[in-house]
């Protein structure tokens, strides 16, 4: 887990604090534990990643120990454990896209990024991710960045979506 | 035209709002079970219609219901597993996108029939969009008093939560998932006890998948005896297939269980042919976890008869001539296709999502990553074949969860049916490794 930025204490929006205290509401008594998954979600959502204080600070919220939220950030791949850009973009690795040439696509990109994979632009603003299977096996080669797919990727696309963003 | 008892609507335009699905015929599956039926009457008309399940195992629905322990004043849930994962399956993401109150219907009628008031839809939480539009679509029928307490004045209460999960592919198996909604890691439980018995909070839960759970809808307006008159045989119904691959038309399509094989990819209905100018190599069936097969085995059977899209036919001669129909994850492969690449793709995806249970999968699937990486990129050894039976046979069968066995069958298979492209790695690294190389011996291509 990196260090390497300022620690400073997390503590939810009071609208997100609304939403983690109606998702712990669907559970039994007792079983708000079940509320971890989606409120590191909401913590990623703001504050860009899963950052070691707001682990703690969603520990402290659930009543759970720090390293039960630990062991489960670390197992799922969606959380960053690493501050990441404003942009993460997420590109299936996976068989299906690679048939429709999803290699060839994704060697592009990191051209166009100057990035390998885990790495992040110096500008901070895109974090190029390998995932495996988005579902969108049909409609490859596909990235996903946040909420939103990209799909039927070709090389023309990759720089219309890059320069969209960049803006 | 064929029958469609799931996407009968999905293009009609503002389907995935309340309104245009009521007008549609939505939600009178609701009426008619909570006002009509008993909850047994309802689990009687799902295991009459044989539908099995829809994720990949097919294990019979209504089998499935009808262990639900009940003890006395513990409640019981229903989880609908939609951790669509399996590469080359979409199916699941094309059903919620398109029609979220299709399976909230699906949830309602279930969850009324195992005495469920409390039910969880499980989504992969890569599908954040779908999931906003589930909530929404959830917030609608509650509106409407499809969902909540005293639903329809019946007395029935049911609330529906929508669970994101954290991206990991084990947490579709039932266990793992289980775990993974309990704020864990998704590592598999021990079975049994089986969920049925001891599941979500220790408490008895059915996990189904998202198109088993949508048809329970249908069966309830129609009967179980209509759906079992779908299909041939023991594949009743219709079952939703997504293509993908080198074919002119990817996409998901609903099917009756029984086309041929060579329908489904050639017809203009589904697949509409191998894109143009490129031939057949070769066929994932059921998604990545499933045996491929070579395409003259996968379009006839070894009595020379047509291979079926069903349950028993795509299995017909067991591993050694057949596959399994599994999420009906549908991947072609042409001629330009390497195999021995893809093997190693899909292997390092299990490699890749192995929870780390277990050692013979744990350890097992990064060694045949490693064994296939290096044969792809030109350092195979002499042995590396053989090794790599040993080491999916070590695999197979030795782990709590089926993750060990969905690693070592597309390596086994690929072995079986392609052994001579694994060879020619071997033989001729220089070649092999040169970009698009792509063994082009005594290939079988149709």
């Amino acid at each position: 887990m990196s260090t390497t930025v300022e620690n400073k204490p997390v503590v939810f929006t009071p609208e997100r604090l609304t939403k983690a205290q109606e998702i712990i509401a669907n559970y039994p008594d007792g079983r708000q534990k079940s509320a971890l998954l989606p409120l590191l979600h909401l913590l990623q959502e703001q504050e860009g990643w899963t950052s070691p204080e707001g682990m703690d600070y969603v520990a402290r919220l659930l009543s759970i120990q720090p390293i039960e939220v630990y062991e489960v950030a670390t197992f799922y791949t969606m959380y960053h454990i690493d501050p990441v850009g404003k942009h993460v973009i997420e590109y299936c690795r996976t068989g299906p896209c690679c048939l429709m040439g999803g290699e060839e696509v994704y060697a592009h990109l990191k051209q166009r990024l100057g990035i390998d994979t885990g790495q992040t632009t110096v500008d901070g603003q895109f974090t190029l991710k390998e995932v495996e299977c988005l579902a969108a096996c049909g409609m490859g080669p596909v990235f996903q960045i946040r909420e939103k797919y990209y799909m039927n990727l070709t090389n023309e696309r990759v720089d219309e979506i890059i320069d969209e963003l960049s803006k | 035209m064929a029958t469609k008892i799931l996407t009968e609507h999905i293009n009609v335009p503002g389907i995935e709002t309340f309104d245009v699905y009521r007008k549609q015929g939505g939600y009178t599956a609701v009426e008619k079970a909570l006002k009509t039926m008993t909850p047994e009457a309802i689990v009687e008309e799902v295991k009459k219609a044989g539908v099995r399940g829809r994720g990949g195992a097919g294990f019979p629905m209504g089998m499935k219901w009808s262990f639900l322990a009940k003890p006395e004043g513990v409640p019981r849930y229903l989880v609908c597993n939609a951790d669509e994962s399996e590469p080359g399956t979409f199916k699941d993401h094309y059903l919620m996108k398109n029609l979220p109150h299709l399976l909230i219907e699906g949830m309602i009628v279930s969850s009324f029939a195992l005495g469920a008031n409390k039910s969880f839809i499980y989504v992969r939480g890569e599908l954040m969009y779908v999931i906003r539009i589930l909530e929404k679509a959830i917030a609608e029928a509650k509106a409407k008093g499809f969902l909540g307490k005293n639903i329809l004045g019946t007395g029935y209460d049911l609330e529906l939560v929508v669970q994101p999960g954290g991206g990991a592919y084990i947490c579709g198996e039932e266990t793992a998932l289980l775990e993974s909604l309990e704020g864990k890691r998704g590592n598999p439980r021990n079975k049994p006890p089986f969920p049925a018995v001891k599941g979500l909070y220790q408490c008895p839960t059915v996990v189904n998948n998202v198109e088993s759970i949508a048809t329970a809808s249908w069966i309830v307006n129609n009967g179980g005896d209509a759906y079992a008159a779908i299909g041939i045989g023991r594949s009743t119904g219709t079952k939703l297939i997504s293509a993908s691959g080198h074919i002119n038309k990817p996409g998901v399509y609903e099917i009756e269980l029984g086309v041929p094989v060579e329908d489904f990819i050639y017809a203009d209905e589904w697949c509409g042919g191998i894109r143009p100018g490129h031939k057949f190599k070769a066929l994932v069936a059921g998604g990545s976890s499933v045996p491929i097969l070579p395409a003259n085995l996968a379009l006839t059977l070894a009595n020379g008869d047509k291979r079926l899209m069903t349950y028993e036919s795509l299995s017909d001669g067991g591993f050694a001539t057949g596959t399994m129909l599994g999420s009906g994850g549908f991947i072609v492969f042409d001629e330009t296709s390497c195999i021995v690449r893809n093997t190693w793709n899909f292997s390092r995806f299990y490699h890749h999502e192995s929870c780390g249970q277990c050692s013979p999968c744990r350890e097992g699937t990064g060694w045949m990553e490693k064994v296939l990486h290096r044969i792809e990129y030109g350092h195979g050894h002499q042995q590396d074949i053989d090794l790599l039976v040993d080491v999916a046979k070590k695999i197979e069968g030795n782990t709590i969860c089926p993750l060990g066995d969905a690693a070592a069958w597309p390596v086994a298979s690929a072995i079986r049916h392609f052994r001579d492209e694994f060879q020619w790695h071997i033989d001729n690294p220089s070649e092999a490794t040169q970009p698009g190389a792509v063994y082009r011996g005594d290939m079988a291509l149709v």
